[in-house]
């Protein structure tokens, strides 16, 4: 099944405002970069926003927190935005603060068909309020529920016609539950190759989680922290 | 005078057991890896999806898709492995991992740990901490005894909003080592040339001395 489409512009193609968005990634790395560009273009606004953290300033998400297209956020770690901390501050943002084993667990519950599960993280913290407690082996645990999205938007390393994904290294992180977890699931992928050239034993995510892939171009896959050793 | 941060890092290294997964939080934590004890053999775990967590990369060579929790360029050892944040998640809550060394702004006498939120000033958010916390049985905490206005952050109760409860059982400052049960920091070493009292006036928790308190080997 041909999951091709030729440009980001289809790619995004019925992403309304309004919409709740999945975006992969762990702060830079992994983000869909081409298609967050889209989304700064094509303006659509109040997004409710999944995804770890929320960009810099001026790259990844804190281009659409720049613009206002974003209502609302559900992350684990927002630390690097000074954007996003004022817009938090003033209210003018709402922000969902979650645990990230819990973020990345509810994304794969969501796709996996589990609408809810206990985890000890966060209780008797204010992630727990509101939450049903539990008690197993004697242990207490809270009920965390399912997420999910309107659209996933992945990035990958290498992705053939038929929608399997490759990631690399630690740009793993978060895609590949998203990319479960998206009624629709969009992947962008630095090398885009014909059905047969992926081995199917290293497909990371199967080709039935994601309906539109495309050929990113120009990434610029920015390091948040460049650190190095003398030789 | 107390430890820097280096040296705090150096003591908890001491705790590290060959064959042991590790997670290193940001900041001090970082830093037990330079101190690995020789003949000792861990792996380091980083939730961003890494095992096997390698120094930081040449010049040159930094590659932009492999980085750590704090986002650092960092390089892979021999038979490390990339994973996505749930099986990460599944290792560090299905306690795979031996140890987890995170930093806190507060902690307090029963084990209750704070290092995520200032309410109206900072809210970077928790990140991995409250999923560490909640499940490690062995949380090493990593820190200054005393902010930078001087105020104690070892105490009663914690003032800052909760990453975990009762979960830390032990901590490594720049004066002392100092294990938390039965609802109070037990001094187990001082830090050279740190006195008790010292310890004792800049620790606002129940403080348990008993007998000579040994300075740490470092």
């Amino acid at each position: 099944m041909n999951k091709v489409v030729e440009s980001v512009e289809q790619a995004v193609d019925g992403i309304k405002s309004n919409m709740t968005l999945m975006l992969g990634g762990f702060g830079l790395c992994g983000i869909p970069e081409n298609s967050i560009a889209q989304l700064v273009k094509s303006g659509v606004k109040d997004l409710t926003c999944i995804s770890n953290n929320a960009g810099v300033d001026d790259f990844g998400l804190g281009l659409l927190l720049q613009n206002k297209q974003i209502k609302k956020m559900i992350s684990s770690y927002v630390g690097e935005n000074d954007e996003f901390e004022r817009q938090m501050l003033s209210g003018e943002l709402e922000v969902d603060l979650i645990p990230q084993g819990s973020l990345a667990e509810r994304c794969r519950a969501g796709g996996a068909g589990i609408p809810a599960f206990y985890t000890p993280a966060g209780y008797g913290t204010e992630v727990a309020v509101g939450k049903e407690v539990r008690e197993f082996n004697g242990k207490p645990h809270i009920l965390e529920s399912a997420l999910y999205a309107d659209f996933a938007i992945v990035k990958a390393w290498k992705g053939d016609t038929e929608g399997n994904l490759v990631y690399k290294a630690t740009a793993r992180n978060f895609n590949p539950m998203m990319a479960m977890a998206g009624k629709i699931t969009i992947a962008e992928v630095e090398h885009l190759v014909p059905a047969g050239e992926l081995d199917p034993n290293e497909i990371h995510t199967p080709g039935i989680f994601v309906q539109r892939i495309f050929q990113g171009q120009h990434f610029e896959k920015r390091i948040e922290q460049r650190t190095t050793r003398s030789r | 005078m107390g430890l820097d941060k280096n040296g705090i890092a150096q003591r908890i290294a001491q705790e590290l057991r060959d064959g042991w997964y590790v997670n290193l939080g940001i900041g001090i934590p970082t830093l037990v890896a330079n101190y690995i004890p020789e003949g000792i053999e861990v792996e380091f775990q980083s939730e961003n999806g890494v095992l096997g967590m390698g120094p930081f990369p040449f010049e040159g060579e930094e590659d932009a898709d492999l980085i750590n929790a704090g986002k650092q360029t960092i390089t892979t050892m021999k038979g490390a492995s990339f994973f996505d944040s749930a099986t990460s998640f599944s290792m560090i809550r299905g306690q795979h991992v031996q140890l987890t060394v995170l930093g806190a702004m507060e902690v307090s006498e029963n084990g209750d740990i704070a290092n995520w939120k200032i309410p109206g000033k900072m809210v970077k958010g928790m990140g991995g901490a409250m999923d560490l916390v909640a499940s490690a049985d062995n949380i090493i905490v990593a820190m200054m005894h005393s902010n930078r206005a001087g105020v104690s952050k070892l105490l009663k109760k914690c003032s800052l909003p909760l990453t975990g409860v009762a979960c830390v059982k032990k901590v490594v400052t720049d004066l002392a080592v100092l294990e938390i049960k039965d609802g109070a920091f037990h001094l187990l070493e001082r830090a050279p040339g740190v006195s008790v009292e010292e310890i004792q006036s800049k620790t606002e928790g129940n403080l348990i001395v008993s007998g000579d308190v040994p300075e740490m080997n470092i």
